[in-house]
């Protein structure tokens, strides 16, 4: 159960992003995860959600986009992309490929949501009269 | 209209960073730094305890002992005559992961140490991502298990330099077959370098031990050149 420590960091750098942008609020998180990363959608998106509750991330989802394996053959040079776990080249066979995608771990993009019609706008405090 | 803000950042970048930082400190020390990692059993302790007993008063050894929950496999280490070793105790986490690592060499003395080897937690899944700083990862799997296993955790496989098969001594007694096992193996990953050991009988280990005499030898010349 990785996953638990893997939804800890996307929280973590989700947190330090919206700071740093000074966001009210993030209702969704792109992630690309490979065929390869060993994590399980379901295992993180359950983890993701405990983690967010009670917390400024409150309600944020995860979209989780799968990446496949992409092999570049060492022999005769074929690209290739699958989403079976193989590592021979398709064209000659050849098993001397070097992976160019499938390990990915990366968050693509962070949602903001519509100022005009989240309830985080609607409960934002009026700007004090100065 | 909600609004995409692109972010394209590696979830596991702190971890990764800290990795780096491991990796460069233990560079300018000219460690060599393996992590060793399998399924529950396969017997990564026990090659330990032989490469202590083998190699501990010819080479400096550091060794880190991770475990979910005791302190027995480092007690196991330090029984075998290691003399700079560190249990590092998880407490429920399947992996360790770099910050870990960090913690434990921040109170360690590998100054003059050659070669750092790391057990890591038994699991084939999820310690794979997690990059300790080391040289290379050292798969293990032994003959009690299913020859299949790189075909069912190819991102550990592919991850891995060298795999060694151990309980080379139980062959026979179950339909594990070690060509298959190769053959799965090499085809996740065909750089594998390969041992076939038993820790009981002793058989292959002279092949082990001199792969990592050279492989600290290889090492330490660079740093007398440079000096
Ligand atoms: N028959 C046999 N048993 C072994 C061998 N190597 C380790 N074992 C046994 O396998 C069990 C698990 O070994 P251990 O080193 O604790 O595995 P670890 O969990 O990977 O650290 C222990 O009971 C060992 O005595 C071997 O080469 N042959
Ligand atoms: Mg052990
Ligand atoms: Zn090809």
């Amino acid at each position: 159960m990785h996953e638990l420590a893997i939804a800890q960091s996307i929280f973590d750098t989700v947190i330090r992003e919206k700071r740093a942008r000074d966001l009210d609020a993030v209702d969704k998180v792109g992630l690309r995860i490979g065929v390869l990363s060993d994590v399980l959608p379901d295992a993180l998106t359950f983890s993701f959600d405990v983690i967010c509750q009670d917390s400024e991330l409150g309600g944020c989802r995860l979209d989780i986009e799968s990446v496949p394996l992409t092999l570049t053959c060492n022999k005769c040079g074929l690209s290739s992309t699958t989403d079976q776990v193989t590592f021979l080249c398709p064209s000659c066979g050849d098993p001397s490929v070097r992976v160019d995608g499938g390990f990915e771990l990366d968050i693509a993009y962070i949602e903001v949501p519509d100022p005009l019609s989240t309830d985080a706008a609607l409960q934002r405090p009026a700007p004090a009269e100065s | 209209m909600a609004e995409k803000i692109e972010v394209k950042k590696k979830v596991l970048s702190e971890n990764d960073r800290l990795a780096a930082d491991i990796r460069t400190s233990l560079k300018e020390r000219e460690i060599v730094a393996l992590n060793f990692v399998s399924s529950p059993g396969s017997g990564k302790t026990s090659l330990l305890e032989r490469t202590l007993e083998a190699l501990g008063s010819e080479l400096r050894i550091a060794m880190i002992a991770g475990d979910v929950q005791t302190e027995n496999d480092a007690d196991r280490l330090v029984r075998a005559g290691g003399e700079r070793v560190k249990p590092l105790v998880t407490g429920g986490s399947c992996h360790l992961d770099a910050r870990m690592i960090t913690g434990v060499l921040s109170d360690m003395d590998i100054e003059d140490v050659e070669l750092l080897i790391i057990e890591n937690v038994g699991n084939l899944v999820c310690p794979s991502g997690f990059d300790l700083g080391e040289d290379m990862k050292v798969v293990l799997i032994s003959t009690t298990e299913g020859d299949d296993k790189p075909l069912k955790y190819p991102a550990m496989f592919r991850r891995s330099s060298v795999m060694v098969i151990n309980k080379v001594d139980l062959l026979g007694t179950s339909d594990f077959d070690v060509e298959t096992v190769r053959r799965n193996a090499l085809s996740i990953n065909p750089d594998l370098k390969i041992f076939e050991v038993s820790c009981r009988s002793g058989f292959g280990l002279d092949a082990w031990y001199a792969w990592l005499r050279e492989l600290v030898s290889e090492r330490t010349p660079a740093a007398l050149v440079e000096s």
